[in-house]
């Protein structure tokens, strides 16, 4: 019976990982410049060879890219797909105890979606509407397999922070619900609030972590002491307070990214990235100067109030002063294409090619702490892979095969040919079912009246 | 029509008072009373079937069945010539005696806390879609627990005058699983036998079935906002139900080191975590193959001997797989998807995923059978007993035998619940509940003749009746106590 699992698993699984030849294409490697004319070796889902000439093994799969580009796979350091059941849990101001891992739906079509974006690698992020969100996970989009498979295999785990109008907004007393039932007022309802609860949690995470540092110190001298309570809450910012999981705090004014600054440094942790941070250009020497990363919008501003100051300069700006930035999407359908977005920084604040394809690349590949896995197109990385038929950092640029782990996951040519085939089948079953409708008796159906 | 009424008003009490002794009488007689069916095919479940032979019931217990069992002279008889003979059915998730409206259907769906509870409510079904996603008690964290009620026993609950028990029973079914389904730990479950005129407590075969847990869905970007209270999402939920273990075995701790030594802190008495400990089971909710693999998981990590309940998608081979390979058993709805009426919204077509579950739906008991999963069917609110008999006969016409269809409505639910030595068969010494029928079980023209709980004999009323054309209006083989000629 497992044998038959494996192979339900294979006939999901797209071409099978083993030697990949991608030849006569221009190689954006990212951290190594651009070959011309140049080819990939894969092998076991990894690259083993990259360059003009390479030697070509037997018995390998060829991938004839002649006029294409290859470039790394996408990653997406913001995005709230493949998710069930809702990605806030906006009832609490601190909701630190639940996890995105908990809910992964792996057959989200916005993961296909995704991938035919040539995107590969997704940080999937708790929503804004509390201070301190949830526990947030890494994906890789491998379309087909199941939740546990989805997961980013090391990539160290997050949390969601949110500063500004979203957590503050459910503070503001609401009058009643379309359900006619009062609404309530969360606390908090101002940025002052909102900084009041991180202290707060941090406070009572401490004096957690200080129960069980002493419960630990005495069980290794040998002692056997009653272990406190597991607070799942807790648990997570203590985790965050041993540098375990990584700070993804969306903001967007320059004042409270400085008081969030404060407050880790206060509290003795640091933020991986400021997540939008519009207003990063402001600050960017303090942002830089805390080691966070910047993940940001390429050109979307003035959407609401704390927007109202972003500039498309924004990603450059941050970048010349020396922070890690990439460029996010925070959206399913912007996901699809941020290859345009990351061409927009070439235009506004002159960032080289290199600079702007590594802003959705390699810079968020190292935000996620995975550039050693993905990123860029070097020997010993994951065969993350992404082949356009035209120059990617363009509008006109389409994927036409992703691969993850050296495995096509989504090939333009098929996607597109079966398509018709698909369509047929879905019109077949539905005007059968609807026949059937019309056939069988009412009384059989939900609600109906049973026994004559 | 009035005047009728008025007549009945105007009855002299002394008829009432006579009539309801008689009512009070018949009842009791039907307690002590015997009833044997003779000379009819007999279906054991457990053994072969008895092509023509005699089960006779005792104070409530089968006291023997085969080929050559004699009629005792006290004996209410069903001659069974023609007929068939059953163990009676049994609903392995419901709400029965919980008054009116259905909400195990209501559970299934998910979708927060429900209503459907209170024995004073009239009897309106309500559409399991309309039911509130409201929680009962707001929260300002997970600390005040709500929705827990772990503590409450359905047992305590439970109403022997829930007018939906005759209708029920009308289909054959003898016996529910009924939990209290408010809330998130709505808790634990009662097996009961649905007799009525009866005390409730009379009913309970077993009064610690499991604990019911549901999983709402929560509610898309914006989930958990408003009022509704922690938890507000999917994973709230499950973030939820995880602190309540991690606390019930901290809690358990603490009470098994205090009683070893009472001079240390004493732990603060917590009913809910009580209530949690209590229970020798769970029950969790999971439909999609997607959500099979996380509450098989989710079980594993919270070290529970679990019953999944729903099983929409395990029509799909990988879903089965994972069944089979957890060990878990499933109670597989009988409410199987269907194509919404009506117009189809070009816009909003159903997904091919969604048709397929419509077209493969009842296909998966004959799947989870050939994999060897345990199963069990239950009716999901599905309270007519044509509607329950043909969706039973919808998973037959898919692939599932008719032996295997009743078996799942008998015997595997007793072995799930583990009350097998009790229910679920045509045994010496097991529980008198049986279906007397002329037909097949299930088939569309099958009639219900008698229903047998507890060594009481039933009438599907005219109603509600039976599960094919037409009700008992006749009186088959039936004679009165003492008629044994």
């Amino acid at each position: 019976m497992r044998r038959l699992l494996l192979a339900a698993l294979l006939a999901l699984a797209p071409v099978s990982a083993e030697t990949i030849v991608i030849q006569n294409a221009t190689i954006m490697t990212v951290s190594k410049g651009t070959i011309k004319n140049g080819s990939v070796v894969i092998r076991d889902g990894k690259i083993v060879e990259v360059g003009e000439k390479v030697m070509i093994p037997e018995g390998a799969t060829k991938i004839d890219a002649q006029g294409q580009y290859v470039i790394p796979g996408i990653i997406d350091c913001h995005s709230h797909i493949a998710g069930d059941g809702g990605i806030n849990e906006g009832s609490v101001s601190v909701s630190s105890m639940v996890n995105i891992k908990d809910i992964i739906n792996p057959e989200d079509i916005a993961i296909y979606r995704a991938l035919a974006g040539g995107v590969t690698t997704a940080n999937i992020l708790h929503g804004s509407a509390n201070s301190i969100g949830g526990q947030t996970i890494v994906l890789k989009m491998r379309w087909g397999k199941d939740a546990q498979s989805m997961i980013f295999e090391g990539a160290k785990p997050g949390i969601k922070f949110a500063l500004g109008e979203n957590p503050k907004g459910a503070g503001n007393p609401q009058g009643r619900g379309a359900n006619g039932q009062a609404t309530y007022a969360r606390y908090p309802a101002t940025r002052m609030g909102v900084e009041d609860t991180i202290r707060e949690a941090f406070n009572e995470a401490k004096i957690y972590k200080a129960e069980w540092d002493d419960y630990n110190a005495k069980v290794a001298h040998g002692d056997h002491p009653m272990p406190p309570r597991k607070d799942l809450k807790l648990e997570a910012l203590k985790e965050v307070l041993e540098g375990n999981r990584y700070v993804h705090v969306h903001c967007y004014r320059a004042d409270e990214i400085l008081m969030m600054i404060r407050v880790a440094d206060d509290m003795g942790f640091k933020v991986r990235t400021f997540q939008h941070v519009l207003e990063g250009y402001k600050v960017a020497k303090e942002i830089a100067a805390h080691g966070a990363g910047g993940s940001t919008f390429s050109d979307w501003w003035s959407y609401k109030v704390e927007a109202f100051d972003a500039i498309p300069y924004n990603a450059a700006l941050m970048e010349r002063a020396g922070v890690v930035v990439s460029l996010n999407s925070d959206d399913a359908e912007l996901m699809r294409h941020l290859n345009s977005e990351a061409g927009k920084t070439m235009k506004y604040g002159g960032m080289t090619e290199d600079q702007a394809l590594a802003m959705v690349t390699l810079n968020p590949a190292k935000q996620l702490g995975i550039d050693n896995r993905v990123g860029s197109i070097e020997v010993g990385k994951d065969a993350d892979l992404v082949i356009y038929d035209k120059y990617p950092l363009s509008d006109y640029a389409k994927v036409q095969k992703v691969l993850i782990d050296g495995s096509v996951y989504f090939d333009r040519d098929k996607a597109v040919s079966a398509q018709a085939a698909k369509d047929a089948e879905k019109q077949k079953l539905l005007d059968q079912l609807k026949q059937q409708n019309q056939t069988q008796p009412a009384g059989g159906r939900r609600g109906g009246r049973g026994g004559e | 029509m009035a005047r009728g009424r008025y007549i009945i008003t105007e009855l002299p009490m002394k008829i009432l008072v006579t009539a309801l002794l008689l009512i009070v009488a018949s009842g009791f007689a039907a307690e002590n009373s015997t009833v044997a069916i003779r000379n009819a095919r007999i279906v054991t479940v457990s053994g072969p079937v008895i092509a023509k032979g005699t089960v006779v019931v005792r104070n409530g217990l089968i006291e023997a069945v085969g080929e050559n069992v004699t009629v005792p002279a006290d004996a209410f008889v069903v001659e069974g010539e023609g007929l068939t003979v059953y163990p009676g059915l049994i609903d392995s998730m419901s709400t029965l005696g919980f008054g009116g409206a259905s909400s195990a259907a209501a559970a299934t769906g998910g979708g927060g806390g429900r209503g459907g509870r209170g024995a004073q409510t009239a009897a309106v079904t309500a559409a399991p879609a309309a039911a509130p996603a409201v929680a009962a008690t707001r929260s300002m964290g997970p600390e005040d627990r709500p929705q827990t009620t772990s503590w409450e026993m359905a047992a305590d609950q439970i109403s022997a005058a829930d007018s939906r028990i005759p209708t029920v029973r009308g289909a054959g079914v003898t016996t529910a699983v009924s939990f209290p389904t408010r809330g998130i730990f709505g808790g634990q479950g009662a097996i009961i036998d649905l007799v009525t005129g009866e005390k409730a407590g009379e009913m309970i075969v077993s009064s610690a079935a499991g604990q019911y847990i549901s999983i709402g869905r929560g509610g898309g970007f914006g989930g958990g906002g408003g009022g509704g209270g922690y938890p507000g999402s999917l994973m709230g939920y499950i973030a939820y139900v995880r602190q309540i273990y991690l606390d019930a075995e901290h809690y358990k701790m603490a009470k098994d080191a205090y009683d070893k030594d009472p001079h240390m802190e004493r732990p603060a008495y917590d009913r809910a975590l009580e209530g949690v400990l209590a229970s020798k089971r769970i029950l969790l909710p999971a439909n999609r193959e997607v959500e099979i693999d996380r509450v098989l998981r989710f079980a594993a990590e919270l070290k529970q001997p679990t019953i999944l309940y729903g099983g929409r998608e395990t029509y799909r081979p990988e879903a089965v797989e994972l069944l089979k390979k957890s060990g878990a058993p499933l109670l597989l709805s009988l409410r199987w998807p269907e194509l919404p009426r009506g117009e189809i919204d070009p816009d909003n077509e159903p997904s091919m995923r969604s048709l397929e579950a419509i077209q493969k739906a009842p296909s998966a008991a004959a799947a989870l059978k050939k994999a060897g999963v345990r199963f069990a069917l239950y009716s999901d609110g599905l309270e007519q007993p044509r509607d329950l008999q043909r969706a039973v006969k919808k998973a037959i016409d898919a692939g599932l035998s008719r032996e295997d269809a009743i078996r799942a409505m008998t015997l595997s639910p007793a072995e799930i619940y583990g009350v097998s030595d009790r229910l679920g068969s045509i045994e010496k010494g097991k529980i008198g509940n049986l279906v007397v029928t002329r037909g097949d079980l299930f088939d569309d023209r099958t009639q219900i003749l008698w229903v047998i709980v507890d060594g009481r004999h039933f009438k599907p009323s005219d109603a509600g009746a039976a599960g094919g054309r037409g009700a008992a209006t006749e009186e088959p083989g039936g004679n009165q106590p003492g008629g044994n000629q």
